[in-house]
């Protein structure tokens, strides 16, 4: 069969508190699957949020930490009721801390069918570099 | 004794969860064997599945960043297929993977349904990356009410 996802696992994964704070909003929070990739100009993140929209998404960068975070709201269809479950719905939350050298000012976030797609644009500031020479004893 | 009046969600509601969780772990565990799929895979996409009584089911998807074409719904009988693919990520030489946790590739996932339905109402919306279809039940299946006459 050759139907087959390149990454078949479909389960949602629960956000667990690592800094033991929690949310005063009684909902479940799930972590979204994203997609990292560096070019020679931009680091791109791409991230799966299902249900959320240009609303209701916030992103924030303070102190080099990314935070993405999406609020989902459960639309229940009216008079039906839930007979069957195999994924739960709730809002989707992600932090990264990101280097120095992307240009906070021209980050560009667009969301299209449930994707998030983020551009972090390097910094044209040259950063210094120290060369490492190797001494000959 | 000290009462804890909302101690999470619902209490109840979480063991369901449990529950539906393991159950669906084993059910994918079974059909593994059959076919060729990896272990531990789950069938893609997860649905859930919310129901009227006599007038249908409504089924609903997560499938984000799928184009719509790309979807194919078909329902026969009282089965109800749904496939499609998510396109693979543009290579470049150039880009640099950090991270790739994002699925692509096909999918196809049959399931039967309790009732017969009415094809021609079948209605099926992709909003937000979230796939909703709305299986009303054939009229010729739904339950009659039968009067009892008093003689």
């Amino acid at each position: 069969m050759s139907e087959q996802l390149s990454n078949p696992e479909t389960q949602k994964q629960e956000i667990v508190e690592q800094d033991q704070a929690e949310r005063t909003r009684d909902s479940r929070v799930y972590v979204p699957r994203v997609d990292i990739y560096e070019s020679d100009e931009a680091i791109h993140v791409i991230a799966d949020i299902p249900g959320a929209d240009e609303n209701s998404i916030d992103i924030t960068l303070d102190k080099n930490v990314l935070t993405i975070d999406a609020e989902v709201q459960v639309e229940k269809p009216e008079d039906y009721s839930l007979t069957y479950a195999e994924y739960g719905i709730g809002s989707f939350r992600r932090k990264f801390s990101i280097s120095n050298e992307i240009d906070q000012e021209k980050i560009v976030a667009e969301v299209k069918d449930g994707v998030l797609k983020m551009v972090l644009p390097k910094s044209q500031k040259v950063t210094q570099k120290i060369s490492v020479k190797a001494t000959k004893e | 004794m000290l009462y804890r009046r909302k101690s999470s969600p619902s209490l109840w509601e979480e063991m369901d969860k449990l529950q539906r969780e393991m159950n669906r772990m084993f059910d994918s565990a079974n059909t593994n064997r059959l076919g060729d799929r990896p272990i531990n895979s789950y069938d893609f996409p997860a649905m859930n599945v919310w129901t009227k009584a006599d007038s249908g089911q409504v089924i609903t998807a997560e499938v984000p960043g799928m184009n719509v074409d790309d979807l194919d719904i078909k329902v026969v009988g009282e089965t109800l297929t749904i496939s499609g693919s998510r396109p693979a990520p543009e290579e470049d030489e150039k880009n640099r993977y950090h991270r790739q946790e994002r699925g692509y590739g096909s999918f196809t996932r049959t399931i039967q349904l309790p009732f017969p339905i009415d094809v021609d109402k079948v209605e099926a919306n992709y909003e937000k990356g979230v796939l909703k279809i709305w299986l009303p039940r054939a009229e010729s299946d739904k339950p009659r009410k039968i009067t009892v006459k008093a003689i």
